[in-house]
């Protein structure tokens, strides 16, 4: 039984002299009580819009979305009573510290008095915001300022949490430690709809992913069947000479679960393989008693490109037609 | 089921689940109208902070006023006759209405940066009435504008401004000019809601509401005004509001023509009208409006 469901979802915005976008062009999820959807895509492609549409920002143009049972866009303050949202731009306020702007969020959610200021006390602790609570959030690091929008989304025990692109723009550590927090949550039971434009977000936190472009949901599974989809990891391989090919293309066919590409040169090639270091060191050992002089080895875990480039036939592009860069997993 | 979710999520066995969301209190169910008071004094109070925080603010309303009031009275007082009248006396009235009046303007640029913030977008996910944010806005504003308001008097004391009325009807043209701005508030915060540009905003307001202060009598008697413009100022509604806070202060010469136009011979009246036709007109718009922010790229 679907907790949050959103069917055949159409949303047009007119913007002022510019032609229209299509942003959400017959988008329909599913997203069962207790698990974490990962919604997954470029930019433009329309996540944030659903996102809007499931938190009662805007309202669909056509199609239903429902939340336990409850329409959306009949009972929008139903809706907003049990959700809870945190975005990729910390919507805080910059001159209230962290314990005013909970506070304030547990004020409107209409909490009393004393159990809004008790959470927000509790929450800051969670957060590891304590040492900084009385401080206005204007002077937070980005890392901070994306915490104490996650705890306003955690005020209330929201029966969805919607993560709007809960690490873009982070560093690295604080993604890792973004990543944790999601983890723990989504370890309690929490129903979680996250949107990312990282595969690896997407792998590692979310139980169920749907792949979108152009307002449209392109793929669903888990993220090991896409990725068996799309070819998981590669292993890649650069020759020294073309004349190697045919044996370094029998290694590689002996350890991958696809067929091996070759570069248009013909001294690249790539596989898809299930695990990756065990069947890399396998084709080296090989190659190297072969006598194949290799210029570069490697691994290479699949990216949004890949998984757009095998779903789509296109790359995936952002806003403004243009390709994105691509974004290796680090 | 979400058991096995769990399980199968990588990394997730290895730590323990958040207290968060356990420990979270359930909010209440209060009626409309009580909801409606706690979110806007909750809005008002995150207004008031930032009034406290960001003393630019305040310094730069108290400041201005000050400066106007001196400005007005020490350059011009000496070349600008005002006939049975100081034209200290007479400018007063002009300027608490032209400090108000801009000090409106506040609500739609600070409506516009909070869009800009993504706070509104919270507010908007949030079980509250939408209607208490902008409440919230016109209420802080009005505070900056009392706090200018008073500051404002004081130096009119000083240089040597008197209300001639009584003390009724002083304090009921200041409130008069206070009531006036708070309904201009509420047209500014239409606009930023529209227009959504913090910047566009303070240029725009500044490109009208300067000629339209200035062509009326808030500086100057309108009936010595060329043709076109004395048409313009006289029924220029910041010209009713200057001429029905003077007549409150009693600042008006007996000798002194104040114009023909129906508002300028019923300013109080004139005034109160305006407000109620603006707040009639842009509370609702503003609310309609506010529930339709994210419905445009």
């Amino acid at each position: 039984m679907a907790f949050v469901e959103a069917a055949d979802l159409h949303v047009t915005y007119h913007p002022r002299k510019a032609p229209e976008v299509r942003a959400l062009d017959g988008l329909s999820l599913d997203v069962p009580a207790g698990t974490v959807f990962g919604l997954l895509g470029p930019n433009g492609a329309g996540k944030s819009t659903t996102v809007k549409v499931l938190t009662t920002l805007i309202r669909a143009d056509s199609g239903t979305a429902r939340i336990d049972g409850i329409d959306v866009r009949e009972h929008p303050d139903e809706i907003r009573r049990r959700i809870g949202v945190s975005g990729q731009y910390a919507a805080v306020d910059e001159n209230l510290s962290a314990i005013e702007n909970l506070d304030m969020v547990g004020r409107l959610y209409h909490l009393t008095r004393g159990d809004s200021r008790r959470r927000a006390d509790e929450l800051v602790e969670l957060f590891d915001l304590g040492e900084a609570k009385n401080r206005p959030v204007k002077g937070f690091s980005g890392g901070m300022r994306r915490r104490i929008d996650l705890a306003c989304a955690l005020v209330i025990a929201p029966a969805v949490l919607f993560l709007d692109e809960p690490t873009t723009g982070l560093d690295p550590r604080s993604r890792l430690g973004m990543w944790e927090v999601i983890e723990r949550l989504a370890s309690t039971g929490t129903t979680v709809l996250l949107t990312t434009q990282y595969l690896e977000e997407a792998d590692r936190l979310a139980d169920d992913i749907a792949v979108i472009d152009r307002g449209k949901v392109i793929a669903r599974g888990t993220a090991d069947a896409l990725k068996a989809r799309i070819g998981g990891r590669r292993v890649q391989l650069t020759l020294v000479s073309p004349d190697d090919l045919p044996v370094a293309r029998a290694a590689l066919e002996r350890v991958g679960t696809g067929t091996p590409e070759v570069s248009a040169e013909g001294r690249g090639l790539s596989v898809t393989v299930a695990e990756g270091a065990a069947e890399l060191s396998r084709v080296l050992g090989e190659l190297e008693s072969a006598g194949v002089a290799l210029y570069d080895a490697g691994m290479q875990r699949p990216t949004l490109d890949d998984v757009f480039l095998r779903l789509t036939g296109h790359m995936a592009a952002d806003e403004d037609g243009q390709e994105t860069e691509g974004r290796r997993a680090s | 089921m979400s058991a096995e979710d769990t399980m199968r999520r990588p990394g997730a066995a290895a730590v323990a689940p958040h207290p968060v969301i356990g420990a979270a209190p359930v909010p209440r169910e209060p009626s409309p109208l009580a909801a409606w008071f706690s979110d806007g004094w909750i809005t008002t109070r995150r207004n008031l902070i930032k009034i406290k925080r960001v003393p630019d603010v305040l310094v730069f309303t108290t400041l201005q006023p000050i400066m106007f009031v001196l400005l007005f009275s020490y350059v011009y007082a000496g070349s600008i006759e005002i006939p049975g009248s100081d034209y200290k006396e007479f400018i007063m009235a002009g300027i608490f209405a032209q400090t108000v009046v801009f000090g409106a303007t506040w609500s739609g640029y600070a409506t516009a940066q909070d869009i800009r913030d993504g706070i509104i977008d919270r507010f908007r996910t949030l079980p509250m009435r939408p209607s208490a944010v902008l409440v919230g806005r016109t209420n802080g504003d009005l505070l900056i504008n009392c706090i200018s308001m008073v500051v404002m008097i004081a130096t009119g004391l000083v240089v040597g401004w008197r209300v001639r009325s009584s003390l009724l009807e002083g304090v009921a043209g200041v409130l008069l000019l206070l009531v006036f701005a708070y309904a201009l508030s509420w047209v500014f915060v239409f606009i930023g809601l529209t227009v959504r540009s913090p910047e566009v905003i303070n240029n725009v307001s500044f490109i009208v509401l300067f000629p339209i202060t200035f062509i009326s009598n808030a500086f100057v008697p309108s009936e010595n005004l060329p043709t076109p413009l004395r048409v313009f100022a006289e029924w220029n509604p910041v010209s009713a509001l200057v001429l029905a806070a003077r007549q409150l202060f009693g600042n008006i010469p007996p000798q002194m023509q104040v114009g023909d136009t129906w508002p300028l011979q019923n300013p109080v009246l004139a005034v109160l009208i305006g407000i109620v036709v603006l707040l009639a007109v842009f509370v609702p718009l503003s609310v309609w409006r506010f529930g339709r922010i994210g419905s445009r790229a």
